[in-house]
């Protein structure tokens, strides 16, 4: 039986290089061997043969040696008697299908128009994404580092209808999973049947369509690969390292729907080189001694309603998923879902209905868990599409509960109540704002499992710190007004809180260990005034993680004697990194960006690096994907500053840090800003203002360049020169 | 004509003391013997007892084998440093990995050095491994560092190969060495100085300069010889003469030679581990092992047999008088009465061997009456252990990890290593075939070498269908998924290293222990007869396998050194001897030996699917 898989698998691979080798030389002799190749906006090169031979493949040309190497990989078909093995073979030929495909969709990217859409997702009736960019695969690759995403199904062909299709795509999302979908069965496939369905796809829902060719299939191999090469630490060759990254860390599996021909048989020995194994609907044959991939290679024929369990099972990975009880699916792949006005049954809050959500603690007796109540009109009530005013007030009890644990819970709604499929949710604190579809109220949802979501999420997640929880939901005016008040007094409070903390009012700091098992070298050291750098996480957060979880990534950090305060090194902080970089790191200043900065994991939200004519900075968002003026993009930038190696220059940051008294201490502070691509810019508008102010230099936002005046380093040295920004009057930072 | 069993038939009685280890003749005060029944003389003249004599005897057993093996490896380092420094010789380097990998151990720095400069230094390297007097020797580093370290602490890691099969005849001569257990521990010595310095050299550089094997389609027994073609059959060790004939018999000079003399072509057969050389690296026919030299001559249809050094029966010229073939010796070291020579390693080697193919061919028009067996069977074959490493996951995952997979989850219990000779003694190649076949239907891989191999592959054991017929269900499953047999030919006798190589690796891959005793596996030659086997089996067993041999061994004459090798010695190193004539029982011990060690590895019941939390995938190592 594996033997005719093999012989499957080879013969495809034989095909898809025989139809790279013509493609490539029909696409060279039309446009030239230096026409540029790349997947826009990535830094890895062409993913496989970047990661995986270590090839910076740039132009039509340099494909020629991709596909000597794939040819070289290419091995005989098994024979009928007395056959020589063919396992180590057949993975062979499933990587050399993997660099035909890369060839395949490299030309592709040099047509025009583009056959891809390059964005989250589908749109204007154009359905197919291509390569993920490096934006998406940093957003999403923190995902699958932090665990809300333990993997990916990649799924051919065609199921055998579009209500399966459906039940499959939601069952993955149910589970996590993305649902990476390519190759169709005579031109249809399984992103066919959900677009017929009307299903919401792209990025946002994990409802990935690639590409109909069957050699679309690379994007969710190039995918791994770059998360790899991102977030595991393996540099481009290191193909030992990413292959065993991906088979233990990131938890994918190939799903077939209907007939699987030779060249989705090579896509699949291509993808058990990673450890993913195949799961097929229709009866292929099996390969089921371990090795290569966890368990078993190739299962099949499996019933399309057992399909995902049973991969999950292969694949030997536990999700762990606590029921929510209402009638609609839920899980983080619902969270990209929007709900459009027009599908809106009821709508709550938003910007002209007063709303807030709250969490506040009370006695063990003041608690019955798990009460949920409505104040005022339940969905029933009201008239389809109507708005109300909503206010969430949610009373925990429990003897480990602490007042600052409140914010972090109350931070949670907005993901928890997002996880509904057809259920929207916006804002926060009293700039709350929930789209109820018509679809959910179809299904049943009423108001009160707003709160029956909370009830079970909260529980599961953050059990530790709590035993009871009870949910009160207000509708009417009178109620939200009256409440809107006192909540917004204890918003107050809590800001004050936290503004009022510094560096030097606590002994104690928090490590965050949460992307090691990605960057094995790097630590995080959260500070009151510098929070973590992937922006999810400030000291409060890490003092709670801790709280709930002691033996967790987030540890306390004595800080121990202070040996610079300017620069933020501290005797306690020193040995604690050192200790958990695996003694990579002996020194770390956790605010200068040039002397033994901190390191970083590559989920950074911003990078920061000099500009040294300029005697200035830049900062840059991880959304920008044009060139900078220091000559980089943010993706080649990250690859230079992420991997928990110190660079000095660059450092990797939160949004939050930029508007810290701490930020860049020892080189001057945020007044070394010249340069930042406008949006973040525009976001940051009221912090750089304020920084402004504070340090009496009038329209400071102003002299900050953008990427609308300069996209060099002269045109940002001309522009601050015009404007006479402070920068330049300060210490040369050399 | 008179053949091998005729001639042990004529040996009957076997002389007791003998077959019992306990007769002396290691100097002129007597031949001595110790009776066996406590009635006669306990102590030799000198005043040795039984464990003493059967000690020496069982000593020098080893100390023979480990200079055959090792003497070997020194004519292919030789052989080596000749194709580095004289490009006219015909010899050259085939594989440039391996001679990286080898100059890596033997610490070699490549610099800018060219591929011949880096060949003349390993070879060199490799021959000062032989008269090395202190340190120890560079290959040992391939086994793990548990083993590595258990060596030290008994001192008995090899310093120089010639150095401890010296200082072991020195110990036996008379009046020396006088402690068996001490005794043994030097014979450790000199064993690993074989299986891991001799031995190893041999088949690391053979692999050097002819290319290590992969996997290879062949056939095997006396119908492989040639009704039509000019038969050329090679017989003994070393392949660096039969890499010559090789190509002398390719060249098309020699075809057109062969035509006018009214053959079809050349067919070059191997005998013995000559045999298995030729196949592994050209998929050349084997035509038979060891008891079959002289068959094949009987077949009338062998234009000349071309030997080399070892196993090569002194009754092959009477043998050959009987018909037209041509006996040629070509080793200095191993001539013939009656036999032509050509040396071999004199000036051209590609020279020599022409001339021998010219005079096989010259030949063949002399053919009387000929009567070839139509038995034959297809094999596969060359499992080096860098092909079992490709096997196992290609250029990207290739590893033993998913051996050790699936040892651990239980669809292979553990794997045999059955090698050795052919003896006479026991109905022909049964109890390979027997011993091999019981493995295998208990889930047992099997990895073999030698002339057990021989047999083996004349049963079939080598086409990968076997699986399903013979094997038992996990191991078939395995079978399948890589598409290999479930009996691996790994090589010659001298390729037993590349077991010991592969174990090593086994180790390293992990979930099976830290040291090659922790591993479930076992040794076993069902057949044996030569000096080397003991050598082999000693290597094994102070590497820490446990190793079974067949038709008796000369040591029960001692019931004190018995325990000793067959009890004691696995607390001092891991591994024991033990000896079972019954090819069914002897299987039996090695089931329960390898059971023993599953259940000390704690994978002796099934193991449960574990499914991966997060926390869970970030503790595996990447």
């Amino acid at each position: 039986m594996s033997k005719i898989i093999a012989t499957k698998a080879i013969r495809g691979a034989h095909e898809l290089v025989k139809r790279a080798e013509k493609e490539l030389a029909q696409a060279v002799e039309e446009k030239g061997p230096d026409t540029r190749v790349e997947f826009p906006n990535t830094a890895y090169y062409l993913p496989i043969s970047h990661g995986i031979l270590g090839l910076n493949i740039e132009t039509l040309g340099g494909l020629h040696e991709l596909l000597a190497e794939a040819k070289k990989l290419l091995p005989p078909i098994p024979g009928d008697t007395l056959w020589l093995p063919y396992l180590g073979n057949t993975l062979d030929a499933g990587m050399a299908a993997l660099f035909a495909d890369e060839i395949i969709e490299a030309i592709k990217y040099t047509q025009d128009p583009l056959p891809y859409l390059t964005e989250l997702n589908p749109s204007d009736g154009r359905l197919w994404l291509g390569a993920a960019n490096d934006v998406i695969l940093r957003e999403r690759g923190i995902e699958f580092v932090d665990g809300t995403a333990p993997g990916f199904a990649a799924c051919v062909g065609c199921c055998p209808s579009n209500e399966i299709a459906v039940s499959v795509a939601r069952e993955l999302q149910e589970k996590n999973l993305y649902v990476f979908m390519s190759a169709g069965n005579d031109g249809r496939s399984m992103a066919h049947q959900l677009e017929e369905e009307g299903i919401e796809m792209g990025w946002e829902t994990r409802l990935v369509p690639f590409g109909e060719d069957v050699t679309a299939t690379i994007h969710a191999l190039g995918f791994a690969t770059r998360a790899a090469l991102s977030f595991g630490g393996a540099r481009p060759g290191d193909y030992d390292r990413i292959l065993r990254y991906n088979k233990n860390r990131v938890f994918a599996f190939v799903l077939a729907f209907g007939p699987v021909d030779d060249l989705k048989h090579a896509q699949a020995a291509g993808a058990i080189n990673f450890g993913f194994p195949a799961i097929a609907e229709t009866d292929i044959g099996r390969i089921l001694p371990s090795g290569i991939c966890t368990y078993e290679h190739v299962v099949s024929p499996v019933e399309p309603d057992k399909i995902v369990a049973k991969a999950i099972e292969v694949r030997g990975l536990k999700v762990t998923v606590s029921k929510v009880p209402i009638p609609v699916p839920y899980g983080p792949a619902f969270q990209g879902e929007r709900v459009r006005a027009k599908d809106t049954s009821a709508e709550l809050g938003g910007s002209t209905l007063p709303g807030f959500e709250f969490v506040t603690s009370k006695d063990l007796d003041e608690v019955e868990d798990g009460r949920i109540e409505v104040i005022g009109p339940e969905i029933d009530d009201i008239e389809e599409g109507a708005s109300l005013p909503v206010g969430i007030w949610v009373e925990v009890a429990g003897r480990e509960m602490q007042e600052d644990f409140e914010p972090i819970l109350e931070r949670q709604i907005h993901d928890l109540i997002n996880g509904a499929h057809s259920i929207f949710h916006m804002g926060q604190r009293d700039i709350n704002w929930i789209r109820i579809s018509r679809e959910a109220k179809e299904k049943g949802f009423k108001f009160k499992h707003l709160g029956s979501i909370l009830h079970a999420k909260l529980h599961g997640e953050y059990g530790k710190v709590f035993d009871k929880l009870q949910v009160k939901i207000y509708t009417r005016e009178k109620e939200v007004l009256e409440l809107l008040d006192q909540v917004r007094a204890v918003y107050r409070q809590r800001d004050a809180r936290l503004a009022d903390m510094t560096d030097e009012s606590v002994e104690t700091y928090y490590s965050c260990a949460l992307c090691q098992s990605f960057a094995p070298n790097h630590v995080c050291i959260i500070t009151p005034e510098r929070s973590g750098l992937c922006g999810s996480y400030n000291w409060l957060d890490g003092k709670a993680a801790h709280k709930i979880n002691p033996t967790g990534p987030n540890q306390p950090v004595n800080k121990g004697a202070v040996i610079d305060p300017v620069k933020g090194q501290w005797q306690g902080v020193n040995e604690f990194v050192y200790n958990s970089s695996h003694k990579s790191l002996e020194i770390f200043n956790a605010y200068s960006i040039i002397e033994y900065p901190m390191t970083s994991c590559g989920c950074f939200e911003c990078i920061s690096c000099l500009l040294p004519s300029t005697n200035g900075i830049m900062v840059v968002y991880r959304e920008f994907p044009d060139m900078t003026p220091v000559g980089m993009k943010f993706s080649t930038l990250a690859g230079t500053v992420g991997g928990g190696v110190q660079t000095p220059g660059f450092i990797g940051h939160s949004k939050h840090y930029i508007g810290s008294r701490k930020f860049i201490l020892p080189e001057g502070g945020a007044g070394r800003i010249v340069w930042m691509n406008s949006r973040l810019k525009e976001e940051m508008a009221p912090v750089l203002k304020k920084i402004g102010e504070e340090k009496g230099i009038e329209d400071f936002y102003g002299m900050i360049a953008d990427e609308t005046v300069a996209t060099t380093e002269e045109e940002v040295l001309e522009y601050i020169t015009k404007v006479n920004h402070p920068a330049l009057a300060m210490p040369s930072l050399f | 004509m008179e053949t091998v069993w005729d001639r042990s038939e004529q040996q009957e009685p076997r002389c007791g003391f003998g077959e019992m280890g306990i007769c002396c003749r290691m100097c002129h005060m007597g031949p001595c013997r110790i009776d066996p029944f406590g009635q006669g003389a306990k102590l030799g003249v000198c005043g040795a007892n039984a464990e003493l004599i059967v000690a020496r005897n069982f000593c020098r057993m080893v100390a023979g084998g480990a200079a055959a093996h090792s003497d070997h490896g020194r004519s292919v380092a030789r052989t080596l440093l000749l194709a580095a420094k004289n490009p006219e010789s015909g010899y050259a380097v085939k594989d440039g990995n391996k001679l990286a990998k080898v100059a890596g151990i033997l610490g070699i720095d490549p610099g800018n050095k060219t591929k011949e400069e880096i060949a003349a230094a390993v070879a060199e390297k490799a021959l000062s491994e032989f008269g090395r007097q202190e340190g120890e020797l560079s290959f040992i580093k391939q086994a793990p560092e548990a083993r590595q370290a258990l060596w030290r602490g008994l001192n008995i890691v090899p310093r120089g190969i010639d150095r401890e099969i010296v200082e072991m005849m020195h110990r036996t001569t008379m009046g020396v060495d006088q402690e068996h257990k001490n005794l043994m521990l030097h014979a450790s010595r000199t064993a690993l100085a074989d299986g891991w310095g001799g031995s190893m050299i041999a088949t690391e550089l053979q692999d050097v300069l002819f290319g290590t094997p992969s996997p290879v389609r062949g056939q095997v027994n006396l119908g492989v010889l040639s009704e039509t073609d000019v038969n050329v059959v090679v017989h003994g060790h070393e392949p660096v003469l039969s890499e010559m004939l090789v190509l002398a018999a390719r060249d098309p000079d020699m075809l057109k030679l062969a035509e006018s003399q009214g053959a079809s072509g050349i067919n070059l057969a191997g005998i013995c581990c000559t045999a298995n050389e030729v196949l592994l690296r050209h998929g050349l026919p084997i035509a038979g092992n060891i008891l079959q030299q002289e068959l094949a001559v009987a077949t009338g249809a062998v234009d000349a047999m071309v030997v080399d050094v070892q196993c090569i029966m002194p009754s092959l010229p009477s043998a050959s008088k009987c018909f037209h073939t041509h006996l040629i010796t070509t080793s200095p070291k191993g001539k013939i009465e009656g036999a032509r020579h050509y040396d071999i390693e004199a000036e051209n080697a590609l020279h020599s061997a022409r001339e021998i193919v010219r005079e096989a061919i010259l030949n063949f028009p002399n053919r009387g009456n000929t009567e070839i067996p139509q038995e034959k069977m297809d094999l596969v074959a060359g499992f080096s252990h860098e092909a079992i490493h490709y096997m196992l996951g290609g250029r990207f995952r290739g590893s033993y990890a998913p051996l050790n997979d699936n040892i651990i989850n239980g669809r292979i219990k553990g794997v045999a290593g059955v090698v050795g000779c052919c003896n006479p003694k026991v109905p022909y190649d049964r109890e390979h075939v027997d011993l091999v076949g019981e493995l295998i239907a208990n889930d047992i891989l099997v990895v073999q070498t030698g002339c057990s191999a021989i047999s083996c592959a004349k049963a079939g054991f080598l086409v990968p269908d076997t699986a399903h017929k013979v094997a038992g269900k996990g191991l078939t499953e395995v079978c399948e998924a890589v598409g290999m047999p479930p009996v691996l030919h790994s090589g010659s006798c001298v390729d037993n290293s590349r077991i010991l190589v592969a174990l090593s690796e086994m180790v390293k891959a992990g979930g099976l222990g830290s040291d090659i005793s922790d591993l479930p596996v076992a040794g076993a030659a069902p057949e044996w007869m030569s000096e080397k086997a003991i050598s082999i089996g000693h290597y094994f067993v102070s590497s820490g396998v446990f190793t079974v041999f067949g038709v008796g061994l000369p040591v029960s004459g001692s019931e004190t050194f018995a325990r000793h090798i067959f009890e004691e010695f696995e607390a001092i190193l891991g591994g024991k001897w033990a000896v079972e004539p019954d090819a069914g029982k002897m299987a039996g011990l090695i089931i329960d030996h390898i059971n023993g060690k599953r259940e000390k590895l704690g994978i002796g019941k099934a193991r449960e699917r574990v499914l991966f939390d997060m926390e869970m995938r970030r503790n595996l190592a990447v």
